[in-house]
């Protein structure tokens, strides 16, 4: 499969490609081998090179072992994989660390709305800062707290390597760390109703100065 | 164990009436036909649907040709109903109930179903079904365009004068009532109907694949049913199950519909795999290697499933110290189909191969699913999932798993017993060229997809060309726009074939294909009781070319003496009844 992942732009994106990589790898390996076989049969015991079918029933352990052993191995790989998949699940998503940057995005039919702390720098008060794009400094740990108007949206950016869906009714953090700056899209990767499908807002991630000076000078940030 | 009256027609003199003996039929095998090919005409109607969101993915806004402009909301409703189509009203009626139907009777030695007139019933309300769904498109308020996994508040609250949403709703439920109905005769007619001297450890495979999918149909399915009439009575009665502003929660509709759903795939698959088991047999002249361990291996598949639902909520808002265990059941789930994948490569290894349509469209469904199970991996890992998630790349990775399941091992099943449904074979030349063009555009069709999805394509988007990310894929959408035309134009040569071969084709005879199962050593087609005499099972299902005896497969009610050659078959072979 000629596959390639939209270039990475955040702390975490590498290992999660990492682990995609490594469970290509894996998995490929055992495609390759269970095709080969299957098909290797299919050749080597065709009707004109093997008259008769020999007579393995396997119902004792020795000829069971046959698909036995290679059961035990994918369980070995399984485990493998669950150990970096853990790994890497715990990193992203289950240690939200506190962010340098904290912003508060509403989900609704049909687009995000995104608030700053404003002068306060405390988020939910009457000072809060809205945008219509969010607007993050590179190298800094952004922290978002999601909330979801209406139905359940989800906040996606490929580049990141991040979704997460939004659920009405509760409040759910996600963090990330851009690394490059530039100019992405935040899609929603939810059914959502009509306008799912053009749903989406920009994400712009501008280097330490110059985000600093359009937060000061918008009064997001303190 | 082995019911003493299994054998006895008791299914009284065949109906004369046209009526009574093709339209309210009981008799199995008829309503197989019924079953099969509502199935069939749905998998039209659902890959006419596909053809029509597809053009609108490679061509945006472009009028489909025969169809016209597709809007937003159009668009939500097609791939809804193609998902619930395909799921409920192809692959559940072929897999399930046609084949299950057909072969559990012929399969257990015995003259129909424990409860022909429950069995009817199923298919009338079936079919009633079918008209549900297909209306729920025009019903008045809008189609439900809110996918076929129905979360809230969208099906509720968000599209709240769409009766779409609740005639499909209605439909899915009348078709449970269906299937409920039909588990509860496959279950008693295998375990209280199997012909004189057959244990349990004598049922063909796929007669064990039947039982044990129905099983696992009935404990996953109420949990559903509680969950859709909550949704009905949050659209229509002022509840609020689902609504947190009084005190619902979305997600336990999701809890709910996944704890059905994920089991609802191995339903499908089970039997599947039971069709392609048979036919390796027959078409490798060899037993089937570890049968037991098989069994086991997907009783073990069978409750695993029921706790491995959370893995299409890794990203829901969950709570996150949630989705290593789920991950991990999710990821073991591969250690029990391996063995019964693995068991059936190596039925093949060391038989004595005869190639025929039915063993190539079965290899297909092997070698194809393959890659559906190995990509299942990617999205089965949490950690991966949070990319994946939602993505083209889920997309494709269903389709190599369901293609399989629901078009090529019904349609392996569909050559192999074709002969005993209709007493004629079908042609072999029409079914390679039917076998090669599908198996050629469904790749074309979905192995684009997995590509798009790891470029980020997102999935249930109208429109990848409004997405920055996504305008360079626009080639690879023509490409499997292409696929999937293909695919249904290599549809003409089946069905060509299919009423050809049933007016002109070659008389079959009872056991074309030598085959040792019960339902071989019937009339083709069976009359009406099926068996000419009583059935009386001596030996396990698959005793081809048991050692010390000449013939390459010996009856599981052959007779001792009747078996030329002579020589006895080795002991653990000849089971005793239980
Ligand atoms: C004729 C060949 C088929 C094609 C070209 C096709 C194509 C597609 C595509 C592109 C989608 C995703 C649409 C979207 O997310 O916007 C989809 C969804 C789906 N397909 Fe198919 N499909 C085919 C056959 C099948 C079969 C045989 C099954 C199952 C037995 C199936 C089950 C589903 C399901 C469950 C969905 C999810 C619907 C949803 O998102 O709500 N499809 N199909
Ligand atoms: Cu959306
Ligand atoms: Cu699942």
């Amino acid at each position: 499969m000629p596959h390639h992942l939209p270039e990475v732009a955040s702390t975490f994106a590498p290992a999660i490609d990492g682990h995609i990589a490594l469970i290509y790898v894996v998995c490929g390996v055992w495609l390759a081998a269970a095709e080969i076989a299957l098909f290797w049969a299919l050749f080597r015991y065709r009707r004109g090179a093997s008259p008769r079918a020999a007579w393995m029933p396997a119902d004792g352990a020795r000829q069971a072992a046959w698909v036995l052993v290679p059961a035990a191995a994918v369980l070995g790989f399984d485990l493998f994989i669950e150990w970096d998949s853990a790994r890497v699940w715990a990193h992203v998503k289950e240690r939200t660390p506190r962010g340098n940057v904290e912003v508060r995005m509403t989900a609704r039919q049909f687009g995000f709305d995104f608030h700053y702390p404003g002068p306060d720098g405390r988020l939910g008060t009457t000072d809060d800062v809205a945008s219509r794009e969010l607007r993050v400094p590179a190298g800094r740990i952004v922290r978002l707290e999601m909330e979801s108007a209406d139905v359940v949206h989800a906040f996606y950016v490929p580049e990141l390597r991040l979704k997460q869906d939004i659920v009405p009714g509760r409040r759910i953090a996600a963090w990330f760390e851009p690394t490059r700056p530039g100019r992405y899209t935040i899609a929603c990767a939810e059914l959502c109703g009509v306008a799912h499908s053009l749903m989406q807002a920009p994400l712009l991630v501008e280097p330490v100065e110059a985000w600093r000076r359009w937060a000061t000078q918008t009064g997001a940030i303190r | 164990m082995g019911d003493a009256d299994g054998g006895h027609p008791m299914s009284g003199p065949a109906p004369t009436s046209f009526w009574r003996r093709y339209v309210f039929s009981t008799d199995h095998k008829v309503i197989a036909k019924q079953y099969l090919f509502t199935g069939v005409a749905m998998a039209f109607v659902g890959g006419l649907l596909a053809y029509v969101f597809r053009s609108q993915l490679a061509w945006p806004g472009e009028p489909v040709p025969g169809w016209g402009p597709v809007g937003l909301d159009e668009y939500n409703a097609l791939v809804t109903l193609h998902g619930m189509i395909m799921v409920f009203w192809v692959a559940m009626p072929v897999l399930v109930a046609g084949f299950g139907n057909l072969l559990i009777p012929l399969m257990v030695g015995t003259d129909d179903m424990a409860f022909p007139r429950l069995n009817m019933l199923s298919f009338w309300i079936f079919f009633l079904s079918t008209l549900l769904v297909v209306a729920s498109f025009f019903a008045p308020g809008g189609p439900p365009g809110t996918g076929w996994t129905l979360y809230p508040p969208l099906s509720t609250s968000g599209m709240p004068g769409a009766w779409g949403v609740d005639v499909l709703v209605l439909a899915v439920a009348l078709e449970f009532a269906a299937f409920l109905m039909g588990g509860i005769n496959f279950l008693t007619t295998a375990i209280n109907k199997r012909a004189r001297g057959m244990g349990m450890w004598d049922l063909p495979l796929f007669v064990w694949e039947e039982i044990i999918a129905s099983i696992v149909f009935m404990l996953s399915v109420g949990p559903l049913i509680a969950g859709a009439l909550m949704l009905l009575a949050d659209r229509h009665f002022g509840t609020g199950f689902y609504d947190p502003r009084a005190g619902g929660d979305p997600l336990l509709f999701q809890h709910l519909f996944w704890f059905f759903g994920h089991p609802e795939v191995y339903v499908l698959l089970l039997p599947a795999l039971g069709i392609v088991a048979e036919i390796f047999c027959a078409g490798a002249r060899k037993t089937l290697f570890g049968y037991r361990t098989i069994v086991w291996a997907t009783i073990v598949a069978g409750l695993l499933s029921f706790i491995v639902w959370a893995h299409h909520q890794f990203v829901a808002g969950i709570d996150p110290r949630l989705a290593a265990p789920f991950s991990l059941t999710t990821i073991l789930i591969s250690v029990p189909f391996s063995i019964t994948i693995f068991a059936l490569i190596a039925t093949l290894w060391g038989g004595s191969i005869r190639f025929s349509l039915p063993l190539a469209w079965a290899v297909a469904m092997v070698a194809e699913f393959l890659l559906g199970g190995v990509t299942g991996i990617v999205n089965g890992s949490a950690a991966a999932d949070i990319y994946v998630h939602d993505s083209y790349f889920v997309v494709a990775h269903f389709h190599y798993t369901l293609v399989p399941i629901a078009l090529f091992a019904p349609l392996a099943g569909f050559y192999f017993w074709f002969p005993k449904m209709t007493g004629r074979m079908l042609d072999a030349r029409l079914g390679l060229l039917h076998l090669v063009a599908t198996v050629v555009f469904f790749n074309v069709t979905f192995l684009p997809q997995f590509a798009l999805g790891m470029m980020g394509m997102h999935r249930r988007i109208a429109n990848p060309a409004a997405f920055e990310f996504l305008r360079e894929g626009m080639p690879l959408q023509e490409l499997s726009t292409v696929g999937v035309i293909g695919l249904l134009v290599s549809q003409a040569p089946f069905v060509v074939n299919l009423v050809w071969s049933w007016l002109r084709g070659p008389v079959a005879g009872a056991n074309p294909w030598r085959a040792t199962t019960l339902d071989w050593q019937c009339p083709s087609p069976p009359p009406h009781g099926n068996f000419e005499r009583e059935v009386v099972v001596r030996r396990g299902p698959y005793v081809y070319s048991p050692p010390g005896s000449a013939e390459d497969f010996v009856p599981q009610d052959a007779p001792d003496a009747e078996r030329a050659g002579g020589g006895a078959v080795p002991s653990p072979l000849v089971q005793p009844a239980e």
